[in-house]
């Protein structure tokens, strides 16, 4: 475990200047039958430029919400009620179907959990990488190489071959790849990859996170990795927000996170992952309790009713995000300053 | 005596595009499953762990009768029942149940949580009451009020206990559960383990935990077999395998298993390309494509099993 074995990464502090995306106060509701659910609650976040923003949860925290919003993919029923996504210049909150057909595919797209079901079954692998130039000038044959290209960069073997095949002829690990290759196609600035290697084997999610690594460090695009394997986000990204019941709960460099983790939900969550125990145990740590209702959200802290930490100032007062760290910060109030002097 | 004892085990499954290849004069079938042994006693865990396409839920589906095995034994509590008649099957499926892996989609979405639960008991011609209900929920720590639900009202790891409180209705010899976490989240997984468990101790029911997540099997099962292409490549007791893995496979396996710890990043075993296709297995050794050891031999030679003291191997060069 020597330190330089991660030498490679950048050592800045997070949340540094310029960067690509940010989120300010972003709340999206969605309206249902049984009432309004507030999915997402005050998230601000930003995503550095040319860097890998992890994304981690568990299901129904809204991580996927927070990704869909992000590329103007939100279903029917949900609607923005407050905040702001800033990206050179533009509101990705509140943007027309017309200004996201200028913007997604060409500088933000998407890598989804399922490569079967983002592919067209009934086309050909060549012509969809073709159809999806439709915005780019040159010829079909120009096009065609750009795709060859594109399928060899993410190491495809026999790249030029693959265009002339349907999906269900390639394998999962396969047909990701050329999921990836497809986003990249058009160098988009950011990359959103929706739990991207949830539904491949294990020794081919590693293959996939180190194509991505490496694609990303060979494009300088920002991705932002949604996952709620902790093993792959400690592998892949450079920084990582924690969601819990629609809120960024705690978020940092993946270093100061993974090993001091500041809120009781993220120390939780480390708890419960059976990766962490060395010596074969029978019990298995859990976080007893669920979710709250999302319909009302809790008036103090959302976690409040699972923690084992928690005290009255809990029930009575959200906690806002506490610094907690050199550029680590912390929605929960034992990061209060005034609460250690107490 | 063995309450499970499988020996040379043969799957085969009919393979697509039949008339091709009867052309082309090739076999219309393939080996799914190609000679596992093992054994189990009761009140022990097995793990079986594999990628997909492994062959390890081909073996579920014999084991309990819903697939016919080519070749091999089963024997199930000192009978042979891989020839068993349908009759011999609504017996023994009193003493084996099966716990699927869609833990929602497994439980008919018409039925209350009550009727799910005792619907083994009412086949069977048991007493199947709103006291068995309960007295069920109880076992897997679902409240009472819980019966009158219906699985769409259930969450991931409620509708999981469902599926335990429905294998354990009939109090079985043997559990067999096919990926019992899958889909579920890390704070939930453990808690349907720790249930597993816990029934176990109390009941001495055997357990045959079929899953790819390799963090699972080493905390919750006491022998593991690790499958490639319908094979066993290596099985030995839990803790020394993750100690000291002698097919390189099983070291891959375990390499790819990220610990989530930034600092960890490090050179791994990696594996290129993918699993073979079982209807064309490679020569020699099934895993020499991708070995990152394999030797000239390994081609040309296809490597038998090897005994040490409890547990074995399939593999020229050991590591």
């Amino acid at each position: 475990m020597a330190p330089s074995a991660a030498t490679h990464r950048a050592e800045e502090t997070p949340q540094t200047a310029d960067p690509l995306v940010s989120i300010e106060g972003l709340s999206v509701d969605f309206d249902t039958p049984r009432g309004t659910i507030h999915a997402l609650r005050d998230i601000s976040l930003e995503v550095p430029k040319g860097k890998v923003l992890g994304l981690v949860g568990e299901s129904g925290c809204g991580k996927s919400t927070l990704a869909y919003s992000m590329i103007g993919l939100l279903a029917e029923n949900a609607k923005v009620a407050g905040g702001a996504i800033r990206m050179s210049g533009q509101d990705l909150a509140h943007l027309g179907p017309k200004a996201w057909r200028d913007l997604r595919g060409r500088r933000i797209s998407m890598i989804f959990q399922d490569p079967m079901t983002s592919l067209n079954p009934v086309t050909t692998i060549g012509k969809q990488m073709i159809d999806i130039q439709y915005r780019e000038p040159g010829s079909r044959a120009e096009k065609r190489a750009r795709a060859i290209e594109f399928l060899e960069q993410v190491q495809l073997p026999d790249a030029a071959a693959k265009l002339d095949v349907y999906p269900h002829q390639l394998s999962g690990g396969m047909r990701q790849r050329v999921c990836i290759a497809m986003a990249l196609l058009t160098r988009p600035d950011l990359l959103i990859a929706d739990e991207p290697t949830t539904a491949l084997d294990a020794t081919l999610e590693m293959q996939i996170v180190t194509l991505l690594r490496e694609l990303q460090e060979k494009f300088g695009c920002s991705v932002l990795f949604v996952s709620h394997h902790l093993g792959t986000v400690a592998e892949l990204c450079d920084e990582v927000a924690v969601m819990y019941a629609g809120e960024v709960v705690e978020r940092g460099a993946v270093r100061e996170v993974f090993h001091t983790p500041r809120h009781p939900y993220t120390q939780a969550l480390f708890d419960c992952d059976p990766a962490r125990f060395r010596q074969a145990t029978r019990q298995l740590p859990t976080i007893p309790g669920t979710l709250p209702d999302l319909r009302q959200p809790p008036a103090g802290c959302a976690f409040r009713a699972r923690c084992t930490k928690a005290f009255a100032r809990c029930a009575a007062e959200h906690p806002p995000l506490y610094t907690a760290g050199p550029g680590q910060v912390a929605r929960c109030h034992l990061n209060d300053p005034a609460e250690d002097a107490a | 005596m063995s309450l499970l004892e499988v020996t040379d085990l043969r799957i085969r499954y009919a393979r697509q595009g039949r008339l091709k290849a009867a052309l082309r004069r090739e076999s219309h079938d393939f080996e799914a499953v190609c000679g596992v042994s093992f054994k189990l006693e009761p009140g022990q865990t097995l793990g079986l762990v594999g990628e997909s396409g492994s062959g390890k839920s081909t073996i579920a589906r014999t084991l309990i009768g819903l697939k016919k095995s080519s070749g091999g034994s089963i024997r199930f509590d000192g009978a042979e029942i891989s020839d068993a008649s349908s009759g011999d099957w609504a017996r023994l499926r009193r003493e084996m149940s099966m716990m699927w892996q869609d833990p929602v989609g497994s439980l008919s979405p018409r039925l209350t949580v009550k009727s799910l639960v005792t619907e083994p008991l009412r086949i069977n011609g048991l007493a199947a009451g709103r006291a068995e209900a309960e007295r069920l929920l109880g076992l897997v720590g679902l409240p009472a009020e819980f019966a009158a639900r219906y699985p769409h009202q259930l969450s991931g790891g409620q509708a999981r206990r469902v599926g335990v409180a429905r294998a354990l209705a009939l109090d079985p010899k043997l559990l067999i559960a096919d990926e019992p976490t899958a889909g579920l989240d890390m704070s939930v997984q453990g808690e349907v383990l720790n249930l597993l468990a816990e029934v176990q101790a109390r009941s001495g029911v055997a357990i045959v935990i079929i899953t790819h997540n390799l963090n699972l099997v080493r905390h919750v099962t006491d022998q593991m077999a690790i499958m490639y292409l319908g094979r066993f490549v290596e099985q030995g007791p839990t803790e020394q395998v993750f100690a000291h893995p002698r097919h390189p496979y099983t070291k891959a396996l375990l390499a790819a298993n990220p610990e989530p710890d930034p600092e960890a990043r490090q050179e791994r075993v990696a594996l290129s390309g993918e699993v073979p296709n079982p209807v064309n297995r490679p020569s020699g050794c099934d895993f020499h494509p991708r070995c990152p050891w394999a030797r000239g031999a390994c081609a040309a030679r296809e490597p038998g099993w090897t005994e040490e003291d409890d547990r074995g191997h399939r593999c020229l060069f050991p590591l």
